[in-house]
């Protein structure tokens, strides 16, 4: 009967994936390879093209990776290892709570309170730092592809930091005492022993973190502008996959329009995956290496 | 996996932190989101209560939420009504699914759209009437400065970039514009009010029309897009240095300055009620197959960027009584209900269209072919409104 539960979710995946192939197979077949690597979205004249989400996809959760990474993984070593219990406590709190936020709570707060930050403060530093050429080039407005990133970084952190916080916590202390016995300093203990002893598990949640990102819809989709094109700069709107279907969906009836949709929505599942699939790979062969040390 | 002392404190720190939230949700206002609101199929619960549910249009969604509202308290409080404001081709969409009771588009269903209908005939009935004001948002600039359809074809199209060139300059001699980067504000859903944006500017820019087309969502060539009508307003509202199409009441009600537009005889004319009833009189014969009044000759005060908004009902319904609620309803909604639609800055519908529009509810029939819309409902509900 126990079997049968797992059955019954097995069953369940295929029947979603098979059904939304089953879907959106008029666009792949009117289309074809060229639907991937299409650059158009245009309902008028009924050209469609992914590349532009794709790329907004990926570009948002770069940006997001790119700050949560650093700042998670030194806030996770910071309660795991550095800061005084009571702190702690709170700290781990705080970034609970965090996680408990509705995504559309993110996505006000982003609009109404970020926006206006991000336009008058951020942006504009953001441009000086790149001489207002290239990433920082472009009428600083606030809303686009900037502050999805900052918005997806701030919702992926307590992910980040609170599976990270209890993997560099379960180091055991033995290794941590014996280095510090050694003569190793702080830093080098925290560097040299746990990070490397955590590695697989801080890589699991790296690879949690980014399937998040990835298919974080609502609050991205209030806060990047829904320009389906690409972003030349950081500045620029844009759209992610996530946030072209949850924009046109209702009302897609044009042709292939609504078939188009779901394709992407195929396309996201099959980029999530690829990342998952590369993250356990990833993760197996640092298990294995460390194993492979452990046994020698 | 926790220490005991850990709930012990932090439970403090919690409570705070989740009567923060629930205070901050509380306090920010709500833009409306729109994606995926759909609607349950027609309830009747019992006898004596009945839920209505519609979908559609945003343009409308300000007369609609006062109008329903006053059916319910003053006319009839057995029928509520749940209307979805998200956007006229989710309004599409919905009806011909069959999903609501009705749905609400400002472009009215072309017969390529009727084909998809999976429940039989579909009946539309004009329903409002409202011009589009573009508002922008500038510090320093004075309200009503003027703007022609060609300039605005080319903001739009991108070719104009900036607040301070050469064209606005011409119009308005007397502004000093500033140096300052125009954010081009458009729909990001399908929407028909997109639909007479786009109507008026392939009008009036050949350009437009060859690059763009009309349509309810179009390959914007640049610019930021929003959610609803709403959704346009609140950028442009947090946005300097945007203009943006809104139906004239979200201008109004959101202090926006917006542009006196120059109509075919010459005049820059602002939207109001004034002017776009002498828009919509230059072509009072209204029909789902010709419903343009864009951009009308022959009246010097009249505005040129308006669009009626339609309502789209299966003439044949399933459900007697709640077919029955849905004509009175509509049939008060296009008479004595239109004065609510003149508090807000809608033009109250002109005769002509009210007798278009009874006489397409008059086409809706019950499950054993009998016609909803009595007599004695039309002596009723059918008061022509005061304006």
């Amino acid at each position: 009967m126990l079997a049968g539960a797992g059955l019954v979710f097995v069953a369940l995946l295929v029947g979603f994936v098979v059904d939304l192939v089953v879907q959106a197979r008029p666009a792949f077949a009117h289309f074809g390879v060229g639907f991937i690597t299409g650059t158009q979205w245009n309902p008028v004249t009924g050209h469609y093209g992914a590349l532009p989400f794709i790329v907004g996809t990926l570009e948002t959760t770069l940006i997001a990776m790119v700050l949560a990474i650093p700042i998670g993984l030194g806030a996770a070593l910071a309660l795991s290892h550095l800061l005084p219990p009571r702190t702690r406590v709170v700290l781990g709190g705080a970034v609970e709570l965090l996680a408990a936020i509705p995504s559309v709570v993110y996505g006000l707060w982003g609009l109404l309170v970020l926006a206006p930050f991000t336009r008058s403060v951020i942006e504009p530093a953001v441009a000086f730092v790149f001489g207002h050429a290239g990433p920082g080039s472009g009428a600083e407005i606030g809303i686009g592809l900037l502050l999805a990133g900052l918005i997806l970084a701030i919702m992926v952190l307590p992910t980040m930091v609170a599976i990270s916080r209890d993997v560099l916590a379960a180091v055991p202390a033995d290794q941590v005492e014996g280095a510090l016995a050694l003569g190793a300093t702080r830093g080098q203990v925290l560097w040299r022993v746990v990070v490397p002893h955590a590695r697989a598990g801080l890589l699991g949640a790296v690879t949690l973190a980014t399937g998040r990102a990835l298919g974080e819809t609502i609050a991205v989709t209030m806060v990047i502008g829904n320009t389906p094109a690409f972003a030349h700069s950081l500045f620029d709107t844009g759209a992610t996959m996530s946030s072209i279907i949850a924009n046109q969906f209702t009302e897609a009836t044009e042709p292939f329009h609504l078939a188009s949709l779901i394709a992407i929505a195929v396309l996201l599942l099959v980029v999530t995956a690829l990342v998952n699939v590369a993250a356990r790979l990833l993760v197996r062969s640092v298990g294995r290496s460390r194993a492979a040390i452990a046994l020698a | 996996m926790r220490h005991r002392n850990v709930y012990g404190r932090a439970w403090v720190w919690r409570a705070l932190g989740a009567g923060a939230v629930v205070a901050a949700v509380g306090l920010t206002p709500v833009a409306s989101s729109g994606a995926g609101a759909s609607v349950t199929s027609r309830a009747v619960s019992d006898s004596s209560a009945l839920t209505l549910n519609g979908a559609g249009s945003t343009f409308d969604q300000p007369f609609f939420t006062l109008g329903f509202y006053e059916y319910h308290q003053k006319i009839d409080p057995s029928v509520t009504v749940n209307y979805a404001s998200i956007g006229s081709g989710g309004g599409q969409g919905q009806i011909e699914a069959n999903t609501v009771n009705f749905g609400a588009t400002d472009v009215p269903m072309f017969s390529s759209d009727l084909a998809k209908a999976t429940a039989g005939t579909i009946v539309q009935v004009p329903i409002d009437l409202g011009g589009e004001a573009i508002s922008y948002n500038v510090k320093g600039l004075p309200q009503g400065l003027h703007l022609t359809g060609p300039v605005l074809a080319e903001i739009y199209l991108g070719q104009i970039a900036n607040w301070d060139n050469s064209a606005l300059k011409k119009l308005n001699p007397k502004v000093n514009f500033p140096n300052e980067s125009i954010t081009v504000v458009h729909r990001a859903d399908g929407s028909g009010t997109s639909y007479a944006f786009t109507n008026y500017l392939a009008d009036i820019s050949s350009t437009w029309q060859s690059k763009v087309g009309v349509g309810k969502t179009v390959a914007w060539p640049v610019g930021v897009g929003g959610q609803g009508n709403e959704g346009v307003a609140g950028l442009v509202a947090d946005t300097p240095g945007s203009i943006g199409y809104v139906e004239l009441d979200y201008a109004l009600k959101n202090h926006f300055t917006y542009f006196a537009m120059r109509n075919p005889m010459g005049a820059f004319v602002l939207p109001s009620k004034a002017s776009v009833a002498a828009d919509a009189a230059l072509h009072p014969g209204v029909s789902p197959t010709n419903f343009k009044i864009d951009n009308l000759g022959h009246s010097k005060a009249a505005y040129p960027i308006c669009t009626y908004s339609w309502l789209a009902i299966y003439q044949k319904q399933t459900n007697a009584s709640a077919g029955t609620a849905m004509v009175d309803l509509f049939e008060w909604m296009t008479h004595g209900g239109q004065k609510y639609a003149g508090e807000l800055d809608y033009v109250p519908l002109p005769s002509v269209v009210q007798a278009t529009a009874e006489q397409a509810l008059s086409t809706i029939v019950g499950p054993s072919g009998q016609k909803l819309l009595t007599k004695a409902a039309i002596a009723k509900y059918g008061v022509p409104s005061g304006k």
